[in-house]
């Protein structure tokens, strides 16, 4: 069964202060969407802010450098992720508008496999 | 079956081109799950034909000589591919493993082919895919249009339209965009993209956004065959109703636009003895089926309005307080500033140029109209019946500003050059 990975793109001014009341909600969202689609459903996580992330850049040479922050800044940045099985795109897209993004979106892509 | 002429035999793989391209290609696309594969064998069909049908004669049934042609063809090719390794990911069809599309195919031979193109329509304008790559593959893959040809209609290079196509094809494999017909409670919004393509396919040969030529006369047929094709396909959808009238009723003016000289002709002015009778007659009885819905979408109130206009013996006669009523049924369905810059146009007929030019003033903040031609050139209109001539002539050099077909660029110099005597 091929599978999709879909990324969770949130504002993080927005999803990193939420009141108690609007995390735990948060949290029975993302319950309840596992619940439904846990036949689906092949992992996930949720993501520390992009604060703590680190980027390491190589160069052509095979150097590499380590810098601070997320490998792009943007506004809205990567909170977490699902991977997913599905038969083609429209039933990954059917379970993916289901994934809770209160604070933007998710991106839905396939996972590429070598054969 | 006799043999048939070259000319003859080139005309009727021609027509079949025309007519029967999208058929052949949904049907072999079945086959092979692979887009390059099923436009390779379905060419190769059509080239089989023009040598086929000047021995034995044209068939009785072009299309399914065609399709039944290209699909052996695939199958052999299948076969070929399955002796070697498997290059391509393969389209998805999620009710069908590759051993069962053979098979199905092998039955389809002792029934009839079934039309998929419905499947095809759904996957060229799926959502997933971009906007002007849609178009693109729709006019490829269901009218055939060589990628050279594409190009032209868009006015972009051709290579740069080959990587267009090229990346929709990939992501339509990669992604697995489906093969299919959505589901029920998808569907209403699945039509609507397909009949924004149609949409756009029209009004982009209706008025040409560039160039030296007003009306782009291949977009506009293609436009209508494929409407027509999808109200055959689905005989119940009062949006696609509405849109094939829309078509209709909109080009049924195309003879009477531009005047011996080749110089815009405003619908005012018009000679409406020249319009396409059998166009509207057909448009109007469409509009009638498709307002039966409550309540009406976008594309049969869109054609409701081009229905009053055709339905009017003068441009005076013209019912402008109907129009206005139906622009604002058409803004709570389908807010558009580009709706409400005609309804504003609407009211300036109905109450006067006062009326209308207030109304046009309200949206001037309205920013996707900032470089919108006609805003400026529906002001200077409006400036121009109220005797405030130079007010009048700074829009209509605004509106020439953006304006780059050259007709219209023409008609608007024209009226810039009345103003200044």
């Amino acid at each position: 069964m091929p599978e999709y990975l879909v990324l969770v793109y949130e504002d993080e001014d927005l999803s990193r202060n939420v009141d108690p009341e609007t995390f735990e909600q948060i949290m029975a969202s993302h319950r309840t969407f596992g619940e439904k689609h846990k036949v689906s459903i092949r992992g996930g996580n949720a993501l520390q802010s992009t604060a703590t992330a680190t980027s390491i850049r190589t160069d052509g040479s095979g150097r590499s450098a380590i810098t601070d922050g997320a490998f792009a800044e943007t506004k809205e940045a990567l909170g977490g992720y699902y991977l997913i099985e599905a038969a083609d795109l429209d039933e990954a897209l059917r379970i993916a508008k289901d994934v809770p993004s209160p604070f933007g979106g998710v991106e839905v892509r396939p996972t590429r496999t070598f054969d | 079956m006799t043999a048939a002429g070259r000319a003859s035999v080139e005309a009727a793989v021609a027509d079949a081109h025309r007519r029967e391209w999208g058929f052949v290609l949904a049907a072999t696309l079945r086959i092979t799950g692979d887009i390059d594969l099923a436009e390779e064998c379905v060419q190769d069909a059509y080239a089989k034909a023009l040598i086929a049908w000047r021995q034995s004669g044209v068939p009785r049934a072009p299309g399914a000589w065609l399709t039944t042609t290209a699909r052996h063809k695939a199958l052999d090719q299948l076969r070929r591919r399955h002796t070697h390794h498997r290059a391509a990911p393969l389209l998805a069809e999620p009710d069908a493993t590759e051993a069962e599309r053979v098979e199905n195919a092998a039955l389809d031979e002792l029934t009839q082919v079934p039309d998929d193109r419905l499947r095809l329509i759904f996957t060229c304008c799926h959502p997933a895919i971009a906007p002007d790559a849609r178009v693109a593959l729709t006019l490829r893959l269901l009218c055939g249009l060589t990628t050279a040809e594409v190009a032209r209609a868009f006015l972009v290079s051709e290579p740069t339209m080959a990587a267009r196509i090229t990346r929709a094809k990939k992501k339509i494999a990669l992604a697995r965009i489906p093969y299919q017909v959505p589901a029920l409670d998808e569907l209403p919004e699945r039509v609507e993209a397909v009949l924004d393509v149609i949409h756009l396919l029209f009004t982009t040969g209706h008025t040409a956004p560039t160039g030296a030529d007003l009306v782009r006369l291949d977009l506009v047929e293609r436009s209508i065959d494929l409407a027509r094709m999808l109200a055959h396909l689905l005989p119940d959808d009062q949006e696609v109703a509405g849109l094939l009238a829309l078509i209709l009723l909109t080009d049924a003016r195309r003879a009477t636009r531009l005047d011996p000289d080749g110089h815009l002709v405003l619908l005012a002015a018009q000679d409406r003895q020249n319009w396409d009778r059998s166009a509207i007659t057909e448009g109007i009885e469409l509009v009638r089926r498709a307002l039966r819905q409550r309540p009406p979408g976008r594309y049969p109130l869109m054609a409701a309005i081009a229905a009053v206009h055709a339905g009017a013996p003068t441009f005076e006669a013209t019912d402008w307080s109907e129009i206005v009523g139906l622009y604002e049924l058409l803004t709570q369905t389908w807010p558009s500033p580009v709706v409400a810059l005609n309804r504003a146009v609407a009211i300036g007929f109905a109450q006067g140029p006062a009326a209308g030019l207030a109304a046009l003033d309200a949206l001037s903040s309205e920013p996707v109209l900032a470089g919108y031609s006609y805003l400026a050139a529906s002001r200077a209109d409006f400036l121009r019946r109220l005797g405030r001539t130079s007010d009048a002539r700074l829009a209509y050099q605004e509106a020439l500003m953006l304006t780059e077909n050259t007709v219209e660029r023409e008609f608007l110099t024209a009226r810039l050059r009345e103003l200044a005597t």
